[in-house]
């Protein structure tokens, strides 16, 4: 049993929660994520770890309530416990200093990019965030992710903040840049993690200027223990487990519309809920 | 005459997930005890994995007193409900028993099933002068196994489990109608009963390492982690959508109830038509339960039925209710739609050829043979390799070129005091074999407990 100890909404349909979880606290890494299972009769679901405190036992998760599962998550209150949370499961995002990091979230993504760039900031990086969203009152996490970014890009779908566009316009700009001077050099690493066009998308863009990428995916999964082979994704033409092998992967190597295709096998099944 | 067990019958229980077998009553089971010859020097406890004075509890039955035959299977058995359930006893007791001569063997396994249904008797509580903490990494049958021997011989036990409900393979892969999950639980209390402490959501690997539990005052750890990583033919088209590894489908159905979606909230997506691939129990299993989720299912099988692994009584089971099997049929390349899911499943016909290592007729391919399977769901269920994940967390823990974890002759690992058994040190096996690995192993952890050097 995990209580729920603090709740806030940031968006209209994408809630923080921070939720008592010692074990996985203790041992959390940027890069990792959790499987919940809500209660008796739930689903097995993986979330990313969008923090934690080691002191307080405490591990925070930010989800959009778009999926079955993630709805009735957001039904729950301060108080209320979630009755199983496993982890931390996956491998972490590998750290190091690769000068300089350019970490992209975009949408609910944000929330998994605000760990990974912390601790790559504390280990000498110079970070510079990238956050789309779709529209203003859907960004999250701008101003937390502030402090660990030397600087910070927002783009819009509609203008409404930052710059009218995508994640990777202003990804290509910062290239252009680098491109252009004899001074700036490319970002060492890439790290992107959002909706799966935008990681393709990031990750083609990259490709041709030879940038290592790394994207973190989000597969259905149910144990989460390399058991199962929901998770199954293409890397470099062999398979892969997202949850075991992931979820951080090379994104130049990752086949993004078998991702796309397996992520909507159960499509007819979510909407039978959606009907009720 | 051997009496058999009543079962449900055929046209409701392709509907329906309860029990097929529905085990001997109080008639049938005097009746079947009374056969016994009460061998001086029996057989049949030599072909018991987990040395079950078989004879002794037959004749407790025989004289109708069901709670004391049910102890005394107790004495070696802390799973008497699934023994009796799944057991393969044709090829262990009752391949052993004199009667089998003739053909007509002792029914062992469902007068052990008789014993436990009838009394859910509880082991007294007493606790013994508590000796050292023990942890066990896994709750399947080699886990539990091992975890209430210790307890019965007065260590301090805790099991951990990464999934969200204690019972291994017995919860996620074989299926309700085999063995109902309230079988398994009352049988996991039972245990509990005995003193053992049951943690779920532990994965250990991630959430503790070995390290860990060796620091935090287990003096001995036991590893029974499982087979749990599905092997995939690899061939083109297995990564397209209503492909399943038989662990997902089994996981999805079982554990999750997919089955009651959506009162249960997992979803399973599987089409109309689906093929099993594989021959053994674990395929007829996904075979019965597709079925029973009103599909049209075929298994396809390169040897022929001679050769499948699967029990004969399962294996009838499945023809009976309706399962077409498939033999001498060798998937090459599942065949995917424009959206990414299967539309059929492109099989060669074999032939068999030459005996191979393991005595079994080889498949050999029939040229030009090639024929598309008109399915649009494939389960794959040709074997599970030992679960990776805590042998790659651990370097110091060795282990075998086919993955499984490296022990010497008493279950001990590369690392002191940690010992392992069951799929995770042997490959996929079956239930008792587990059983049996986890038995040897509490002997082998209580007799290093023992001599050890740590007395604290």
């Amino acid at each position: 049993m995990a209580k729920i100890i603090s709740k806030v909404s940031l968006t209209k349909d994408t809630d923080k929660i921070t939720v008592e979880a010692p074990l996985v606290a203790a041992k959390a890494q940027a890069g990792q994520f959790v499987v919940l299972v809500i209660d008796e009769s739930g689903e097995r679901f993986p979330l990313t770890l969008a923090g934690w405190d080691k002191d307080k036992g405490t591990i925070n998760l930010i989800f959009q309530k778009i999926g079955h599962s993630t709805k009735r998550l957001g039904e729950l209150k301060i108080g209320d416990s979630i009755e199983h949370i496993l982890g931390p499961l996956g491998h972490p995002t590998e750290i190091k200093n690769y000068g300089t990091v350019v970490c992209i979230g975009g949408g609910v993504g944000i929330a998994e990019i605000l760990p990974v760039s912390k601790t790559l900031k504390e280990a000498g990086n110079a970070v510079i965030g990238i956050l789309g969203a779709r529209s203003k009152d859907l960004l999250i996490l701008e101003q937390e992710m502030k402090e660990f970014c030397n600087e910070l890009f927002v783009a819009t779908d509609d203008g409404s903040y930052g710059t009218k566009g995508l994640v990777t316009d202003i990804l290509k700009g910062l290239i252009d840049v680098a491109e252009k001077s004899t001074h700036t050099i490319y970002p060492g690493l890439v790290y992107a993690i959002g909706p799966v066009p935008m990681m393709k998308a990031v990750s083609e863009l990259t490709r041709g200027f030879n940038i290592k990428t790394i994207v973190s995916l989000n597969p259905i999964m149910v144990d989460g223990t390399g058991m199962c082979a929901s998770c199954r994704c293409t890397i470099n033409g062999k398979t892969a487990y997202g949850c075991v092998d992931g979820p951080d992967f090379d994104g130049h190597s990752v086949d993004f519309d078998e991702l796309s295709k397996r992520l909507k096998l159960f499509r007819d099944q979510e909407n039978k809920y959606n009907e009720k | 005459m051997r009496n058999k067990v009543r079962q449900q019958d055929i046209k409701k229980r392709v509907a329906n997930f309860f029990e097929v077998a529905l085990g001997f009553d109080n008639e049938q089971a005097l009746k079947e005890a009374a056969r016994c010859l009460q061998c001086k020097n029996p057989a049949c406890v030599k072909g018991c994995p987990v040395e079950i004075d078989i004879p002794a509890f037959i004749k407790l039955i025989k004289e109708g007193k069901t709670a004391e035959a049910l102890k005394k299977i107790k004495e070696k058995n802390n799973l008497p409900a699934v023994c009796g359930r799944v057991c393969p006893q044709e090829n262990q007791c009752e391949a052993a028993c004199i009667l089998n001569n003739k053909k007509i063997p002792i029914n062992i396994g469902a007068l052990e099933r008789f014993a436990s249904d009838q009394d859910a008797v509880t082991e007294s509580k007493e606790k013994k002068s508590a000796k050292a903490k023990v942890a066990v990494v896994g709750s399947g049958p080699a886990g539990l196994t091992c975890a209430a021997d210790l307890a019965k011989m007065g260590y301090q036990i805790t099991v951990f489990e990464s999934l969200h409900v204690a019972g291994g393979v017995l919860m996620y892969g074989i299926p309700e109608f085999r063995l109902p999950k309230k079988v398994v639980q009352d049988e996991i209390e039972n245990i509990k009963y005995l003193g053992v402490e049951i943690k779920t959501d532990v994965l250990i690997g991630r959430t503790l390492t070995l390290k860990d539990l060796l620091d935090t005052g287990y003096k001995a750890v036991f590893v029974a982690s499982g087979a749990g990583l599905p092997q995939f033919l690899g061939i083109p088209g297995e990564n397209l959508g209503r492909v399943y590894s038989a662990n997902e489908f089994l996981t999805r159905v079982n554990l999750m109830k997919a089955y009651k979606f959506p009162e249960y909230e997992t979803p399973i997506n599987i089409g109309q038509k689906v093929a099993v691939i594989g021959g053994g129990n674990v395929a007829v299993d996904c075979a019965r339960v597709a079925l029973r989720l009103g599909k049209k299912v075929s298994l396809v099988y390169r040897r022929t039925e001679t050769e499948m692994p699967a029990r004969l009584e399962e294996k009838e089971n499945a023809l009976e209710e309706g399962i077409e099997f498939k033999i001498l049929t060798q998937p090459v390349k599942i065949i995917g739609d424009e959206k990414g899911f299967v539309k059929g499943l492109e099989c060669i016909k074999m032939e068999l050829g030459a005996p191979d290592e393991s005595g079994r007729r080889r498949p050999v391919p029939v040229k030009d043979s090639n024929f598309v399977l008109d399915v649009d769901t494939v389960i794959v269920a040709i074997g599970q390799n030992p679960n990776p994940l805590l042998s790659k967390a651990t370097a110091e823990l060795k282990t075998n070129s086919d993955g499984t974890v490296w022990t010497d002759d008493n279950q001990m690992t590369s690392i002191k005091g940690v010992f392992a058994g069951g799929d995770i040190a042997t490959g996929a096996a079956t239930v008792i074999s587990a059983m049996g690995a986890g038995k040897k192993a509490a002997r082998a952890i209580d007799k290093y407990l023992a001599l050890g050097s740590d007395p604290s």
